[in-house]
């Protein structure tokens, strides 16, 4: 290593050190082996259960109910429904929970911080259930995917609201009175220096709010906006165990998936140098 | 005389509390300019309006001859360097995206961005092909520190404001970048305002101290050597604390001073000739022995001598106590205090004796100091300040 300073005690030992930390995301990854094994684990635990579940009905006599329910047209069409009706949540809670955060930890707005956070308190303190089946009354949304998706929003935006609230407010002060200092506008400073350091508290929100939302959208089947909650709920109605497994074991390894792909993003989207 | 800052009846009043009282200050250009008091005091309310990170409630504050009290705060902040306690580089940057934040708020293109950020990594001591890529965290608190100053020199603004800049390292790194810092000074001739709370600092770094009082006012604001021989008040006295003849001596270089030439030898001269040598300094009853790349080894009296035996380099005692030309007599008084024999050994760069410092010298260096203040305070007020004296302060 070749440093031009002649002084040993300011070229410091630390640089060595600093030398090896890996600053890539897999570079991170492959140092530390439980780590690796839990973002390789999780996705052969989710496939090979969803495949012993397809062995073992598979290999069962189904009756007329369950082939209704049990087939690759009917599964695949709830899988997706259930997809997509997260994914929008999602991009609804993101969309609406991050940039009110963010105006809600500005100094003009920072008396509305309790009239908010006390609204997002009570989407979230209402029972999921409940919320929905408010919601579906005719008299305001009915029922369908639209009221689905609605509800959910306002039962996840809590999580994403909060973190992008703390995230931000957990920026040191001095770096934001360094940029001001050296004439960086409010906006630079919120997009070069704020956001960039906020961004693995939102993430984390955003995580949560996604796997709230893939477990809840099970609910969604109750105001007829489909899901997989419809092959659970069947299962349910029609008291037949393999149909109420295969939803299960499809919804719980769905939210494992997602949870683990939002994992990934957090740690390429990490800033770093942290 | 040239002046870059100008503040006129700056006041700040927070709700129900002072915090800056009319403070008036002209800074010339091209000097540091050492904000210094208790806390709560104003001086960091002070610096700060003049980059108008706090706006003032009255007065003005003009930047090379323009008001800027009312002008776009971020395109004055442009113009004027920023470095602030604990630094504040930006973690998730690279020192060279920290270093081109002032550059790139200015859209200057990619190429002359990239050329800067090189030219001051080299100007603070850094290999720009080691850091340029690296995060802060991979640096030690000095380094972060050189890179903070060099982030607030990218855009070559004439002013710099420094709010407690080395108050986050520790002792020993703290003094080596204050000296280091000077030297960049004389390179770079910035009009600076620097915030602390030390005495020692504000007397090391300042051409002028402000000293400000509990009452939000400057209570002077002049030369250190003037301050700390003819404090204004009781305040600024107390304030300087009772060391302040011994503070003085920080404003001399041991490069400054006549040397005293102390009888001294060679190691393997043979004990004859030492003794003989000993015999003729007249006064001295030690005689300092070099070795033979003309360091200073031992420290022999006659008694040493008498004993017999032609290997020197274990006799006597161990010639401690060095002090560098760039040295200040404080330095050199405080090894003196804990040398054997009373005196400072001055060596160059390599090491090799150049003379030594003793008691009387740093008397006289202390007489003359106070002889030419006294010249200067019948002259006047600083403005009628010599341009010479002010090279010889600062050197």
């Amino acid at each position: 290593m070749s440093v031009t300073s002649t002084d040993p005690q300011l070229a410091g030992p630390r640089t060595d050190e600093a030398e090896e930390a890996p600053t890539s995301a897999l570079g991170r990854l492959l140092r530390d082996p439980g780590r690796a094994w839990s973002y390789v684990g999780i996705p052969l635990i989710v496939l090979g259960s969803w495949f012993a579940v397809y062995r073992w009905v598979s290999g069962l006599e189904l009756d007329s109910i369950e082939q209704r329910w049990l087939n690759a047209e009917r599964v695949t069409r709830s899988v997706v429904e259930h997809i997509q009706l997260s994914l929008i949540a999602t991009l609804f809670v993101v969309g609406i929970a991050v940039p009110l955060g963010i105006m809600l930890t500005r100094p003009f707005a920072r008396r509305l911080t309790p009239i908010f956070i006390g609204i997002a308190n009570i989407g979230q303190a209402i029972p999921s259930v409940g919320l929905l089946f408010f919601l579906a009354l005719p008299a305001l949304l009915g029922i369908g995917p639209r009221t689905a998706v609605v509800g959910i929003v306002a039962y996840c935006l809590l999580p994403v609201l909060r973190n992008t609230m703390v995230g931000l407010d957990q920026v040191d002060d001095k770096l934001i009175e360094a940029g001001r200092g050296m004439g960086l506008t409010t906006g630079s400073v919120l997009l070069r220096i704020e956001l960039p350091l906020a961004v693995p508290v939102i993430l984390a929100g955003i995580r949560t709010a996604l796997i709230l939302t893939v477990g809840t959208m099970v609910l969604a089947t109750f105001i007829n906006a489909g899901g997989l909650g419809d092959i659970i709920n069947g299962g349910i109605v029609n008291n037949r165990t393999p149909i109420l497994l295969t939803g299960a074991v499809l919804t719980a390894g769905l939210a494992l998936l997602i949870d683990w792909l939002a994992g990934i993003a957090q740690e390429v989207l990490r800033p770093r140098g942290l | 005389m040239e002046f870059m800052i100008q503040l006129e009846k700056l006041t700040k009043r927070f709700p129900g509390q002072m915090a800056v009282d009319e403070v008036s200050m002209d800074i010339p250009e091209g000097e540091i300019v050492v904000f210094v008091g208790p806390s709560g005091c104003g001086k960091t309310t002070t610096l700060k309006m003049i980059n108008r990170l706090i706006e003032p409630t009255s007065g003005s504050i003009f930047i090379d001859g323009e008001d800027v009290t009312h002008m776009n705060p971020d395109k004055l902040r442009r113009r004027i360097g920023y470095v602030i306690q604990q630094i504040g580089l930006f973690p998730h940057q690279t020192i060279a995206t920290n270093i081109a934040t002032v550059p790139r708020a200015l859209k200057w293109d990619k190429d002359r961005i990239a050329a800067r950020v090189d030219e001051l990594l080299e100007l603070v001591g850094m290999d720009p092909d080691v850091y340029r890529d690296r995060y802060p965290k991979e640096l030690s608190g000095g380094q972060n520190q050189r890179i903070g100053v060099a982030r607030a020199l990218a855009a070559d603004p004439a002013v710099m404001l420094m709010d407690e800049p080395f108050g986050a390292v520790d002792p020993i790194t703290r003094e080596r970048l204050q000296s280091e810092f000077l030297r960049l000074q004389d390179e770079v001739q910035k009009t600076i305002c620097f915030v602390t709370h030390d005495v020692d600092e504000a007397i090391k770094m300042g051409d002028r101290i402000a000293i400000f009082g509990d009452d939000h006012k400057i209570q002077q604001f002049d030369r250190p050597e003037t301050i700390l021989s003819n404090p204004e008040n009781e305040f600024v006295e107390d304030f300087l604390g009772s060391g302040a003849a011994l503070k003085r001596l920080h404003l001399r270089r041991v490069r400054d001073v006549d040397l005293t030439s102390w009888p001294a030898a060679s190691l393997d001269e043979g004990r004859d000739s030492l003794r003989r040598k000993l015999e003729e300094a007249e006064g001295y009853s030690f005689l300092l022995l070099v070795d033979d790349r003309g360091r200073p080894s031992r420290w022999v009296s006659s008694r040493d001598l008498d004993r017999s035996g032609e290997d020197m380099s274990d006799r006597g005692l161990p010639a401690a106590a060095l002090v560098e030309p760039q040295g200040t007599l404080h330095d050199a008084l405080d090894e003196m205090i804990t040398s054997n024999v009373g005196c400072a050994i001055v060596v160059d760069k390599q090491g090799v004796y150049q003379g030594v410092v003793d008691i009387d010298t740093v008397m006289t260096a202390v007489n003359t100091l106070r002889e030419e203040l006294r010249g200067r305070l019948a002259v006047g007020s600083w403005h009628a300040v010599p341009s010479e004296a002010v090279e010889e302060a600062r050197s």
